[in-house]
């Protein structure tokens, strides 16, 4: 059970070169299954699961967990659409979160091994990290992002640019995750995947939310026209 | 011609030799300068890490006179360091101008600036790669300098280096404030200007080519690592 959940985002509006880029907006992101945040491209899911995250700070409002924000963060961790990568070993990336955490070097080895084991990357921990594929390199931010045992991961379209097989397989270790106690947030475009994973969906267009309903009831249904053409597969704008 | 040719067969002779002076001069050269570049690299690094990593009023005006300081014409430097170390200047009590102190001293002034700017562009372009993920993971400061200092190892021993490429052929600062004093302040520069200036071809052609030895392994060791960094990129 997570200790800080829930996050309540009141009056959150980011504003980048003069344009409101989400919000204003309120959001409860309450300690229960995975919260999918669908919406186009450019409709604000990066920024919003960045303000979760406390990594873009907000021109105005405020985004709270129950506990203190030092606190809070010691407990999430966040996947980047672009997997950002140590210039080091598949291992010493995994090993980096526990060793800022104070953990000495050989306890901080064997929980790496043992992630990377987790993620299917055993046979490449002394690899770089520059030379894997595209999904080993997703696999690898995910396993560095799932060493810390975060309470909440953000995942930011981590499988964006990644095919079949490769999505497969982080959705995996994400339903691991997820049955391991992690609540997932995730931001897609990608139907099929929001399907597989969401409990809830946050549908948001042009920095709005436009819906936030459970996934049945979004999927079954949406109550807006703008969330029936996007699940239509129409351009929505 | 024929002096040059004969010069350039007692040089040989010189360096084969072993030649007391000649190694002595060397000696002094390599002491003076990895001195300099040590201390440079030690205050630099840190400094370009710090550029990189803080946000701060005037970060633009300190970057921008970073690098008007990597022009500085060192005989302006040796002039200042000078007047500063002259005995009626205000350091003048530690009697230390004319010394290898001195001349360390001046260096440094000139080696700094380069290798700070130097690793500050590198460190700049790993920093902007790994900002978001090392604010996500909640680094201190500190750590943000380690991590990144750590990681562009390369970027910054050829910075380093380059620090050192300055300082070994450098003479307008080092003969103003060591004096080139024989046995003490003589170094590869000094002394190749003044064997020249006496027509003594090959003691200064021999020195001539040990310097230009020291600059040639200098140049290909940061071009080695520079292949190598680049085989590391993404
Ligand atoms: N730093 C920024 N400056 C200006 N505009 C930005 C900045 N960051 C994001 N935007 C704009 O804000 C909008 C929402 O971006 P983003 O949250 O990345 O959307 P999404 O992840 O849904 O594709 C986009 O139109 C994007 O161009
Ligand atoms: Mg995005």
């Amino acid at each position: 059970m997570s200790t800080i959940l829930p996050l309540r985002l009141a009056g959150i509006e980011v504003r980048r070169a003069g344009r409101t880029i989400l919000g204003p907006l309120d959001l409860d992101v309450e300690d229960s299954g995975p919260l999918v945040v669908l919406g186009p491209n450019g409709a604000g899911k990066s920024t919003l699961l960045r303000v979760c995250h406390g990594i873009t700070h907000p021109t105005k409002g405020k985004a709270d967990w129950v506990v203190p924000r030092a606190e809070a963060n010691l407990a999430q961790a966040f996947v980047f659409q672009t997997p950002i990568l140590l210039r080091r070993s598949a291992l010493e990336n995994v090993m980096y979160p526990l060793s800022l955490r104070g953990e000495g070097k050989k306890a901080a080895r064997a929980t790496a091994q043992k992630m990377l084991d987790d993620v299917g990357l055993a046979d490449l921990a002394t690899v770089r990290a520059s030379v894997l594929s595209g999904g080993e390199k997703q696999k690898l931010a995910l396993a560095r992002a799932l060493v810390t045992r975060p309470e909440v991961l953000f995942l930011d379209e981590p499988t964006a640019s990644l095919d079949g097989r490769s999505t497969r397989e982080i959705e995996t270790i994400l339903a691991g995750a997820q049955s391991g106690g992690t609540k997932l947030m995730m931001a897609t475009h990608d139907l099929g995947q929001a399907r597989r994973i969401a409990a809830h969906v946050v549908f948001l267009l042009n920095g709005q939310i436009i819906e936030t309903r459970s996934a049945k009831e979004f999927f079954e249904g949406p109550s807006t026209a703008a969330a029936q053409a996007f699940l239509k597969g129409d351009i929505v704008e | 011609m024929e002096d040059i040719w004969s010069g350039i067969a007692a040089a040989f002779g010189l360096i084969v030799t072993l030649d007391r002076d000649l190694i002595d001069i060397t000696l002094r050269s390599l002491q003076v300068t990895l001195t300099a570049v040590a201390i440079g690299a030690a205050l630099g690094i840190p400094l370009g890490a710090w550029l990189a990593v803080s946000r701060f009023r005037f970060r633009r005006v300190t970057i921008a006179v970073l690098n008007a300081l990597m022009g500085l014409p060192p005989v302006v430097v040796g002039l200042v360091v000078y007047i500063l170390l002259s005995r009626s200047g205000p350091f003048g009590v530690f009697g230390l101008l004319f010394t290898p102190t001195a001349m360390i001293i001046a260096q440094v002034i000139i080696v700094t600036p380069l290798v700070a700017s130097i690793s500050h562009q590198a460190l700049r372009e790993i920093w902007a790669d790994y900002h978001d993920l090392l604010i996500s993971l909640n680094t201190t400061k500190w750590q943000r300098i380690r991590t990144i200092t750590w990681d562009a190892r390369r970027a910054l021993l050829t910075a380093t280096l380059a620090g050192f490429g300055r300082a070994i052929g450098e003479i307008g600062a080092i003969m103003i404030v060591g004096g080139n004093i024989d046995q003490v302040t003589r170094v590869l520069t000094t002394a190749i200007a003044l064997e020249t200036s006496k027509g003594n071809f090959a003691l200064a052609l021999g020195l001539g080519f040990i310097l230009i030895g020291l600059a040639f392994l200098v140049n290909l060791a940061m071009h080695w690592l520079s292949r190598t960094e680049q085989r590391g990129r993404w």
